[in-house]
């Protein structure tokens, strides 16, 4: 590591996270399963295939426009079963709570959680929780576990992706995280931004059903799709480009990250799913997903180039092209 | 004659003496004045073993001083007898009879007098043709493919000589001995024109060179091969084929160089003063910064509100063609899109440049090895490299000591990469900003060149510490043994140090943009007390939020907000707006909330940032098309002589000094809004900053006793400031060093890393 003790960009889906996944915990848990660095572990049960996935949620603020930490927790394991091509089964809930934490916040954020399970068809089977002393956690932690089950007959992973694939992502980049920058207390920002947090599940049935063709999903989160982008070009070998005229932003979200300095590309979405697939199925995926409401601004962003190790690529607006590297980590700036 | 009288001594050339037709010279001389011996190149210089006459022995040196070879400098000759042997003849001995590998491979070299005289000449067969040189001249490692330097080597072999061109080539008495790329219109390469598709023009216009002028009076833009690469050339006085260039590379305002025909038109231009003279004709032939004049006739958007026209002289033999008579002055820009690498070949430059060149002036002669203009400035009498790459690179830069073998990767800007092997240290040329495939792909070729080059491929790699650059990132996936990490600025004092072969500590002046620090921060105004195994930091400016980040690079008025958010507290926002900043007043509360909290505004050091600021207070420019653009603009503002008047603190704290600059930053403002002259607070605030730069490097001499200071870093390119921090320094008795060879910004990193990390190995070793 480059490091001597843990930074907070270790946890930030950039380069650091990258370094402290591969170099302290790969060396030690290594196994195939969890090799292969997807957003859920695959395993075969009795002929079946199943996934597994944990996530945890430590946000501030907890509650903002479009959601709170709640659903947000339920939405991110749902999304992360759905993108390996797992139909969400069921979820275990664990909280860690600071001592003094407002009883009526826990009850509003469990309700939320409960409305987006069974939004989303899911039943929460087992849970946990702790309370530390004040200052020994911020509010409340929640970790989600979840169970999937797998029909999709190709395996959905880096691995499948084939030179030519086209890429796409179902909808506007950066919705979450703006909402959440906007939300930082000491900003005051007010503007009309909501979170994108969703349920995926519905959405990526409906394409794998559509598609016998799709080679790989993944949910664009922390570090946003910039991140998984120039993660899976890293990881496949593929040099993939994207055309920056072609990347969905909403206007609002555009207007704060010019001011602010942020990248909508880097920042983090709750209900975003970046597709690759055979290029002649792409336009009928896109109509799928345009079809569906968690997928109207779907778009068909670039395309799998060669396996030469030339990363991601971006086709800049102005004609040129540049390399977009991992970043540092979510919102740390590169400055050199 | 019997051997009593007769004499035979051994002599050493050493500098520039290799690759640049001091054989053919030397051979020449001996011939004339009757000596027997020999010529040939070793590792060590060029090795010459005369014998004759003891008067024409005595007579040998001044005469091979005095008919030096235009490109050849020698730094120094020794000299031993030897016995007399009776050897009647002189040979030129090739340099693979010694086996070794080590002979230079030379920079290119602009088209000489000679050669230029029968380009000119209507009864000579080489009478206008496009690639006349001869061992004086013409391209060297554009063209090559390997190392040693041999046609067949070169992308010269694919023409066979000609009968004619094969007895120049194989006589020692002729201009053309041994000329590489030697060539005529019988056997050699050709040019033709293309329009904007690539097809050829129709053969019915028999010259193509009389095409490209027609067409370039008429305002079109050409991509036009050249020497280590295409450049894109319009007519330098016509303002709409400029503005059309312009849009159609997306280069909206950053300075395009000309090229003229010749000293007097560029006199016209600009103030050339002497030294300007020499580097503008030097073989090197460079991009010369010169001081525009006021009705110069080039194109206002050529280089819109810099002090500086970038210009040069045609310096191969289609661009004296292109040039001739009265031709106005060209723009000739790199070929390429923005921010990109310059093209190379002809597929590459149809592909990339199609949509941006009207026509294409072709030739067959492949571009081995790309390179860019170098540019250079003159200041104080001194040239100051700013872009080390045509002429000069890849020359080595000797070293006081041997290191051991060390491949730096450079920086992420203007990055070079450096090999260093022995006491020499091999630059590459110019690759540029590694943001880009094509750059990317540029660096890893560069790096293969190199190391065919140096005939070394170090296992050991230096870096920078900023963990986002490519290089640093890049030094993971190479083979290596071992990897140093430098930090940024101590490179930059380094390189200085190495090339004046300083091995003491110094204080280093590191005065820049940004550099990532070893606190994670952002560094770029560092006094650091170094020597060339490491650093400490001994005073700094006093950091501030950059709100926005690298946004804050480009918007200018970002860092005025901040400087006076720093400067004033609460009631910063009263001042920006009786500043030229109420156009910003919509963001004033969240950039304070930004500044407040740290959310993506990152501390920063930097000087660059600074000069920006202070052009946005004064109204000059609050969002910039390129970096530098502001402080450039501020420095063109800065032209009248005024004395100090602002003032600064420096505190002493935790071991360092800190340079205060907000004293300094209110009084500007306060003239500003007092409705001062711009032009005047610009000089005094440059004034200003060189006293409390001095004063700073001052109080820490005080404390540590070292009297030398080094200068490096993008801010001095800055002409106001390197002159003014010299003088002063000097005026308060230190011993001031500043690059030789080498450009005070980024390009200079690579070396540092080198040297750095080859002192820590050599100390480990030790
Ligand atoms: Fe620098
Ligand atoms: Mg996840
Ligand atoms: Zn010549
Ligand atoms: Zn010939």
């Amino acid at each position: 590591m480059s490091t001597e003790r843990i930074l907070l960009e270790h946890g930030g889906g950039g380069l650091l996270s990258h370094e402290l996944v591969t170099e302290v915990f790969l060396p030690l848990f290594s196994n195939a399963c969890l090799d292969r660095l997807e957003d859920s572990a695959v395993v075969t049960l009795e002929g079946r295939k199943f996934c597994f996935t944990t996530d945890s949620y430590v946000i501030d603020p907890i509650f903002f426009p479009g959601g709170n930490i709640g659903s947000l927790a339920v939405h991110g394991t749902i999304n992360d079963l759905s993108v390996c091509g797992g139909i969400p089964l069921m979820l275990s809930a664990g909280f860690i709570l600071e001592e003094g934490f407002p009883m009526e916040d826990l009850k509003q954020i469990t309700r939320s959680m409960a409305e987006a399970a069974k939004t989303a068809g899911v039943s929460i089977v087992t849970g946990d929780t702790k309370v530390v002393a004040r200052g020994a956690a911020d509010g409340l932690f929640i970790n989600t576990s979840g169970i999937g089950m797998i029909e999709y007959p190709q395996p959905l992973s880096v691995d499948s992706i084939q030179p030519g694939d086209a890429v796409l992502v179902s909808g506007t980049l950066g919705d979450h995280g703006a909402t959440v920058l906007c939300r930082r207390r000491e900003l005051g920002l007010s503007s009309g931004i909501r979170s994108d947090s969703a349920p995926l599940n519905g959405l990526i049935s409906s394409i794998l059903a559509a598609s016998q063709h799709i080679h790989c999903m993944r949910d664009p989160t922390r570090g946003g799709l910039g991140a998984i982008l120039a993660e899976i070009a890293g990881q496949s070998g593929f040099s993939i480009t994207i055309q920056e005229s072609e990347l969905p932003v909403r206007d609002e979200v555009k207007g704060v990250c010019e001011i602010l300095g942020f990248d909508p590309f880097f920042l983090a979405n709750e209900g975003k799913v970046a597709v690759f697939c055979a290029p002649a199925d792409a336009d009928r995926i896109l109509a799928t997903l345009r079809n569906h409401e968690y997928g109207r601004d779907a778009k068909i962003i670039g395309s799998v180039g060669e396996r030469n190790g030339g990363g991601l690529i971006m086709q800049t607006i102005i004609g040129g092209s540049r390399v977009v590297d991992l970043p540092l980590g979510e919102l740390v700036p590169r400055i050199c | 004659m019997n051997n009593q009288e007769r004499r035979r001594i051994r002599l050493l050339f050493s500098g520039i003496v290799q690759g640049v037709g001091f054989r053919p010279a030397i051979y020449r001389i001996a011939k004339e004045q009757n000596l027997g011996g020999f010529v040939c190149n070793t590792p060590e210089g060029v090795v010459v073993e005369v014998e004759g006459h003891p008067r024409h022995i005595e007579g040998f040196v001044p005469a091979v001083l005095n008919n030096l070879p235009p490109a050849a400098e020698v730094a120094a000759v020794s000299q031993e007898d030897l016995s007399v042997r009776g050897e009647q003849t002189f040979q030129i001995r090739s340099s693979r009879d010694d086996g070794d590998k080590d002979v230079m491979i030379s920079p290119d070299l602009a088209v000489c007098d000679n050669c230029l005289r029968e380009l000119k000449d209507p009864r000579d067969r080489r009478y206008r043709y496009p690639f006349i040189n001869c061992t004086d001249c013409g391209p060297r490692l554009t063209i090559i493919r390997d190392v040693p330097y041999d046609r067949g080597n070169t992308s010269m072999a694919c023409f066979p000589l000609c009968p004619q061109c094969g007895t120049e080539y194989e006589n020692p008495s002729d201009r053309r001995f041994h000329a590489e790329p030697n060539a005529c219109p019988l056997c050699g390469p050709r040019l033709w024109m293309t329009d904007g598709q690539g097809v050829p023009l129709a053969d019915d216009f028999p010259d193509p060179v009389e095409q490209a002028r027609e067409l370039l009076k008429k305002g079109k833009i050409l991509a036009i091969k050249g020497l280590g690469g295409f450049h894109l050339a319009v007519d330098a006085t016509n303002e709409q084929a400029v503005q059309r260039l312009r849009a159609r590379k997306y280069r909206e305002e950053k300075p395009l160089a000309v090229m003229v025909g010749h000293l007097e038109a560029a006199g016209r231009i600009a103030e050339i003063g002497r030294l300007e003279q020499h580097l503008l004709s030097s073989p090197q032939r460079p991009i010369v910064l010169c001081r525009k004049k006021r009705h110069g006739g080039i194109a206002p958007s050529v280089a819109p509100g810099v002090p500086d026209q970038g210009i040069m002289l045609p310096y191969t033999p289609l661009h004296a063609l292109l040039l001739e008579d009265d031709s106005p002055p060209l723009v000739m820009t790199s070929g390429n899109r923005v921010d990109e690498p310059i093209c190379q070949k002809n597929r590459e430059a149809l592909l990339r440049l199609k949509g941006i060149a009207d026509f294409f002036l072709l030739h067959n002669r492949d571009i081995l090895v790309r390179c860019d203009d170098s540019v250079v400035t003159a200041a104080r009498g001194k040239t100051v490299m700013i872009r080390r790459s045509r002429g000069y690179a890849p020359r080595p830069i000797t070293l006081q000591q041997c290191y051991p073998d060390v491949l730096a990767l450079g920086p992420q800007l203007k990055a070079t990469l450096c090999i260093l092997k022995g006491n020499q240290a091999y630059l590459s040329p110019h690759i540029g900003d590694l943001e880009t495939p094509e750059a990317r792909a540029f660096h890893s070729e560069s790096l293969s060149l190199m190391e065919r080059i140096a005939s070394c491929r170090p296992k050991v790699l230096a870096c920078d510490l900023h963990p986002a650059y490519y290089t640093t990132r890049l030094a993971k996936e190479l083979p290596h043994r071992e990897i140093f990490r430098v930090q940024h600025h101590h490179a930059h004092i380094v390189s200085v140090m190495a090339e004046n072969g300083l091995s003491e500590q110094v204080i280093g002046l590191a005065m820049d943009g940004t550099g990532y620090g070893t606190d994670g921060t952002v560094w770029g105004c560092e006094f650091l007390i170094s020597d060339e195994l490491d650093f400490q930091r001994a005073g700094h400016l006093e950091p501030f939020p950059l709100p926005g980040s690298d946004k804050a690079v480009r918007e200018p008025w970002r860092v005025a907000v901040s400087l006076l958010h720093e400067s004033y507290g609460h009631d910063w926002q009263e001042m920006a707006q009786r500043l030229d900043l109420s156009a910003f007043a919509s963001h004033f509360e969240l950039l304070n909330s930004m500044m407040a909290s740290g959310l993506n505004s990152p501390q920063a050091s930097s000087l660059g940032r600074v000069f920006d600021a202070v052009a946005s207070l004064l109204g000059i420019r609050h969002t910039a098309s390129f970096e530098g653009q502001a402080a450039m603009e501020l420095e063109a503002m800065a032209d009248l002589p005024y004395e100090a008047s602002y003032p600064f603190l420096l505190r002493y704290e935790d071991g360092r000094t800190l340079l205060d600059l907000r004293p300094l930053i209110r009084t500007l403002a306060q003239e500003r809004i007092n409705g001062i002259d711009p032009h005047k607070i610009a000089s005094r605030f440059h004034v200003s900053l060189i006293k409390a730069l001095a004063a700073t490097a001052g109080e820490i001499r005080e404390r540590t006793g070292i009297n030398r200071a080094v200068l490096s870093g993008g801010c001095f390119q800055n002409r106001i400031l390197f002159n003014g921090v010299t003088r002063e320094l000097e005026k308060e008795g230190f011993a001031v060093y500043t690059h030789i060879s080498l450009p005070p910004n980024d390009g200079c990193i690579a070396l540092g890393q080198a040297v750095v990390a080859a002192s820590r190995l050599k100390r480990r070793k030790s």
